[in-house]
């Protein structure tokens, strides 16, 4: 090594040490140790007890696994569709010139500022029998909902406040998409007499896809970690209707003690979140658009 | 006859759009505007007032009340300290190891970078168990230090400086280097100064991460006055079942200090968190 490589990479050594010993304790080494505590048995005040991949097994045949784990799905599919399809419609409808742009486009951002928790608490008188959503349903003579006191409609309602907090956040990733887009195609497109629909199925639909994608596998990997919205709002209930993944590793962790269980199932959801993201990354690089 | 109708159809659609976006901002504001006008109202009008969004009377007592009722001003400093020190240290490891990913050669570096990508991807509940059982052994439970620790080192902020490291023209270093910088000289004063839009970017995202944050205080922190406003607010609703009215003031307050801030500097708020997303 030259004098001037080895002074470089003294350097860069004093640059990177702050952050990489950081990262290598508290990301690194957290990451390794969750799967090494996976194959334990350890109930926190005991010796961790190395069983395989008993936990793994043990998961498999829990039912209450396999319910958070149905709800945890229910909750992403449901919701990213309808998420996404929101906020490309505002998304399009704002990115043109016209009076109010700004206006909208505060306000329906103004949730993403907010925390799940406050979003929750502010929403929960809303949605009780007696609250303000039943009360406007009967001053249009329509008959109430048991918003989250009905194992049927509890996870809807989950996944329609869920989507009010994060909208305006799609909606702008959406809108840095369309401005990609060249002004000319639909100048021709006008030219030539193609309606808004036609625009919007044969130009921007296409030609936004790559956001589209990043915006549907990025939804679905938060929404898979949900956790604070069903607990501030229902607490999992009514009878576990609400019961999420994240939720379930939360009890088994730090209710129950049960680490080496709990950690199992976070490397579940472990997984679950890489194939979305191995998806992403690979169709991201071949989505072809034009 | 045929641009009349065109003309038509170009006012409905403009009609359609605004008819949407009405509706949408309306059902994002009625809700915070509900919570508002009911943090303002007395327990009896919470049931009594039927749709009306704002009470005879304001009550701003209740944001006295609930002072009385939880050590308030102890939670929003908590959050305060936490968010101030969890932006400062994570701006400042990040742009430097951004720095040595994107300006100083030295072995490994690449399989490094891979390996800080790599991680970008593991959400924090993945290692909440590791990272509980290390704060624990580091004897940091309960105790703000521990809530900073395990925020300050994700990934995501030496990548997105790095990149914006790495589009800043290396002439611009190159003067200084010529009158015989040293590293931290050019960090200092010829990198810093360009990447401000990154940094302030880095410290909205991580603002509005630690400020809001729930399950890590949650499994961190025991003791009432070492709560963050976040996780005292969860608690605080809890205890107080359907005093709405108090709810609510609780509510405003733990989350008008960012509301106030994001109103102030929308732009910065609305680039910086779109532009950090779509770079997640």
């Amino acid at each position: 090594m030259t004098r001037r490589a080895r002074a470089e990479f003294v350097a860069a050594l004093a640059f990177l040490a702050p952050n990489l010993i950081g990262f290598l304790l508290f990301l690194i080494l957290p990451a390794i140790a969750s799967l090494a505590i996976a194959l334990t048995r350890w109930r926190l005040l005991d010796v961790p007890q190395f069983v395989g991949l008993q936990n793994f097994a043990d998961l498999l045949r829990d039912g209450r696994f396999w319910l958070t784990l149905r709800n945890t799905a229910y909750y992403s599919f449901v919701r990213v569709p309808i998420n996404a399809a929101i906020s490309l419609a505002l998304a399009v409808l704002l990115n043109r010139k016209m009076i109010g742009r700004d206006f909208f486009r505060v306000v329906l951002f103004l949730p993403v500022v907010m925390s799940i928790v406050a979003t929750a608490v502010i929403w929960r008188p809303l949605v009780e029998s007696s609250g303000l959503l039943n009360g406007v349903l009967a001053a249009l003579g329509l008959p109430g909902v048991p918003w989250i006191t009905s194992t049927n409609w509890a996870m809807p309602t989950v996944i329609m406040i869920g989507i009010w907090k994060e909208i305006g956040y799609y909606m702008v990733i959406f809108l840095a998409g369309l401005q990609a887009i060249p002004r000319t195609y639909y100048e021709a497109a006008s030219i030539d007499g193609a309606s808004n629909w036609q625009q919007f199925t044969r130009i921007t639909f296409p030609l936004v896809s790559p956001t589209t994608f990043f915006v549907l596998t990025v939804a679905m990997i938060f929404s898979f970690q949900v956790f604070a919205l069903t607990t501030v709002l229902t607490g999992g209930g009514p009878a576990n209707a609400t019961t999420t993944l994240v939720m379930y590793i939360y009890q088994s962790g730090f209710e129950n003690f049960r680490m080496g269980y709990a950690s199992a199932m976070a490397f579940v959801l472990f997984v679950i979140i890489l194939v979305f993201t191995l998806i992403q990354k690979r169709l991201a690089n071949r989505w072809v658009h034009y | 006859m045929k641009r009349i109708e065109t003309r038509d159809t170009g006012r409905l659609a403009v009609g359609i759009a605004y008819l949407a976006l009405g509706l949408v901002a309306v059902s994002v504001l009625g809700p915070l505007l509900w919570a508002v006008g009911t943090s303002l109202k007395t327990y009896g009008e919470v049931f009594s007032r039927g749709l009306a969004f704002f009470p005879e009377v304001p009550q701003w007592d209740n944001y006295v009340e609930i002072f009385r009722i939880a050590p308030f001003d102890r939670y929003v400093m908590n959050s305060v300290i936490v968010s101030l020190f969890a932006c400062a240290f994570t701006l400042l490891t990040s742009a430097m190891s951004a720095y040595a990913f994107a300006r100083l050669r030295f072995p490994g570096r690449d399989a490094l970078f891979v390996l800080y990508l790599a991680t970008m991807m593991v959400p924090q509940q993945v290692i909440l168990i590791p990272n509980f059982l290390l704060i624990r052994e580091l004897g940091l439970l309960d105790t703000l230090a521990g809530l900073v620790l395990t925020r300050v080192f994700v990934p995501l902020g030496t990548f997105l400086l790095r990149q914006f490291f790495m589009g800043i023209p290396i002439e611009l270093e190159e003067a200084a280097i010529i009158d015989g910088m040293s590293y931290t000289r050019r960090f200092v004063s010829v990198i810093l100064p360009l990447a401000k839009p990154a940094l302030v970017s880095l410290f909205i995202v991580s603002l509005l991460a630690a400020w809001n944050d729930f399950l890590y205080p949650l499994v961190f922190i025991r003791t009432d006055t070492k709560r963050t406003i976040t996780l005292g607010l969860s608690i605080l609703q809890g205890d107080l079942d359907i005093r709405w009215n108090l709810v609510m003031a609780a509510t405003i307050v733990a989350v008008s200090p960012l509301v106030v801030a994001y109103l102030a500097l929308q732009r910065l708020f609305i680039e910086g968190i779109a532009l950090t997303g779509s770079k997640g």
